[in-house]
């Protein structure tokens, strides 16, 4: 067997291994083997490259390889590890954008072998598109990663004249990426280069927060288009189907994300969310009261209810409090009470994010209920009892057509018999608009940290 | 020259690249359309692993490379390749980890969109509420 055909088979066996690591993320009993088996993959297509003549004849050039992989695992291995489960979804922009990153260098450093030579137009063609979508998605996941760290704020920033910037710059990528084509002039390569890095921060930076897991899918799915173009470069099929795996579910992905928040993409990228920040401001706007308790008078309403709905949102889990809410899930269980977690799929910052926190908690997975059933038992539950949620449970998103989130699917809260909010103040949420229920009669305050919260309530249901 | 940095892989001219990438592009949407909601981060986060396969160009690339421009640009890509693949796998691997040492690995408001195959689940141990005593 030639060399060539070895190459093929083993390429072909770790495409396979992509495919069904793929297959097995999409169900929650064979997930993780998946995982293995993309990594399984990885690592012989890793492994037998090192066997490429091209890889290993200049031994500089392989010293080099070796240092900056020890390097990139020295680095990668740690952050990985010891990430907070909270700061998951930044972590996975920051991954994200580097693979973004090594995409559009290599289609820049193989357009500099490339530039003393004449080559076909479609080759450069393949090496502009893999820096503009590589560099797109490196800036755009830089800025994603600021927005989600809270470096900087998580609200749309917005221009007069955005929607015309943006697209001029768009144009002007364009003009000059035929530019490069006709001259395959370097110094042009460098103006297309860092318009597109440009572009990308441009292009994310009107995105709201709440809405930036959807931005992440699509700028993965670029990262998958841009290596994918690389493989054209490099004639490599290996990298042409890994990379258009990744761009075509990752597009799906954020279809399905973006359908789960009950908005289309194009509302989401290009309607500034939230920059109306009282939109859901009902009639009764002024001189409303709020009702809040002690945590005494809460642990008697949920100590003698029979039915009590957990609504958990982000403050829960960046207060660390997914312990507590368990322990106050097993003291009210041991008085009898029934209980269960009401989960919105996008509680969070991401979808399934807080399946994962609520399973890091041990809690079992029998009570964690997804929103269309949860939804079901809410008008027989006695207590909802909402901890760092807001806009997943804002009835605007049913009520007010003007509401940036109307249309997006909620827990309905509104229909449990009493609802408790465990909430730091009376900000709005991620989503920055206003939230009548905190207002309703039935609705019952506690301020606080939500941990803290939880903990006084878990003592104080003990002592009932 | 392009062709001698792949020639292992370099077969078919460029229409048979395309079509590779139109069915890539074909099997990657059909895979991963019945994803249940609580995976969608997983499921991210483990196709960000997958395109780290950058790194195989990258390895390519540097291999190849020469003059202080390529040596250096090459050395970055394979550094922030590396860091894809392994932040990415290791950041999925410990998303999922959290659904490993349980039976039922879902969600309730599952069991019913999720067929035949789970509905054993509720006779696992854990089942049934109340499982904590105070």
């Amino acid at each position: 067997m030639s060399r060539g055909t070895a190459t093929d088979l083993v390429y072909l066996l770790a495409i396979i291994g992509f495919i069904l690591a793929l297959k097995a993320l999409s169900s929650p009993r064979h997930a993780r083997r998946g995982n293995l088996l993309g990594a399984a993959g990885m690592v012989i297509a890793v492994a037998w490259t090192f066997s490429e003549p091209s890889v290993y004849s200049h031994t500089r050039n392989l010293v080099l390889i070796v240092v900056a992989m020890v390097i990139g695992t020295a680095i990668g291995m740690p952050a990985a590890r010891f990430v907070k489960m909270t700061a998951m979804p930044q972590m996975v922009a920051c991954f994200n954008g580097v693979g973004g990153g090594a995409a559009a260098l290599v289609s820049i450093t193989e357009f500099i072998a490339l530039s003393h030579k004449s080559i076909a137009l479609y080759k450069v063609g393949e090496v502009l598109f893999g820096v503009v979508v590589g560099s797109v998605s490196l800036s755009g996941s830089a800025v994603a990663f600021a927005k989600l760290q809270e470096l900087m704020t998580g609200r749309p920033v917005t221009y007069p004249g955005q929607q015309a910037v943006n697209a001029a710059i768009a144009v002007g990528i364009v003009g000059l990426v035929a530019a490069v084509v006709a001259t395959a002039s370097t110094p042009l390569l460098a103006v297309v280069l860092g318009l597109s890095l440009v572009l990308g921060v441009v292009f994310v930076l009107p995105v709201g927060g709440a809405d930036t897991p959807v931005l992440i899918s699509l700028l993965n799915s670029f990262t998958g288009l841009a290596v994918a173009a690389s493989g054209f470069t490099l004639n490599s099929d290996l990298l042409i189907v890994a990379g258009t795996l990744v761009g075509a579910s990752g597009m799906l992905l954020t279809r399905m994300m973006s359908a789960a928040m009950g908005r289309s993409l194009p509302n989401i990228l290009f309607s500034a969310f939230g920059s109306v920040i009282t939109a859901g401001t009902g009639p009764d706007a002024e001189g409303r009261t709020v009702r809040s308790g002690t945590p005494e008078d809460i642990a008697v309403l949920l100590a003698y209810a029979r039915k009590v709905a957990i609504v958990p949102g982000y403050g829960l889990a960046v207060a660390q409090g997914q312990h507590a809410a368990r322990e106050l899930a097993d003291a009210l269980s041991g008085r009898g009470v029934e209980v269960y977690y009401a989960i919105h799929p996008v509680a969070g910052r991401m979808p399934g994010h807080m399946n994962v926190l609520l399973a890091e908690a041990n809690v079992p997975y029998d009570q964690l209920e997804e929103m269309d059933q949860a939804n079901l038992e809410m008008p027989t539950t006695d207590v909802a009892l909402v901890v760092g949620a807001n806009d997943t449970v804002n009835p605007a998103a049913n009520n007010t057509p003007g509401s940036p989130i109307y249309g997006m699917p909620i827990v309905h809260a509104d229909e449990a018999h009493n609802i408790v909010f465990l909430k730091r103040s009376m900000r709005p949420g991620f989503a920055g608009i206003d939230n009548e229920l905190l207002y309703d009669p039935k609705t019952t305050m506690l301020f606080g940290d939500a941990k803290d919260s939880l903990t006084k309530l878990v003592a104080a249901v003990n002592a009932a | 020259m392009i062709d001698s940095v792949v020639s292992a892989t370099a077969g078919p001219g460029i229409l048979g690249l395309v079509t590779v990438f139109v069915l890539a592009a074909f099997v990657g949407y059909e895979v991963v359309s019945k994803v249940p909601s609580i995976l969608h981060t997983p499921l991210m986060s483990g196709s960000n692993a997958i395109h780290g396969i950058i790194l195989v160009g990258t390895m390519l690339v540097l291999g190849e490379a020469h003059g202080a421009a390529q040596l250096t640009l090459g050395f970055i890509a394979v550094v922030l390749a590396t860091l894809n693949v392994v932040g990415g796998f290791v950041v999925t691997d410990r998303m999922l980890e959290m659904f490993k040492t349980r039976p039922t690995p879902g969600p309730r408001g599952e069991e019913a969109k999720a067929g035949p195959e789970t509905t054993t689940r509720a006779a696992g141990p854990g089942a049934g509420g109340g499982t904590g005593k105070s």
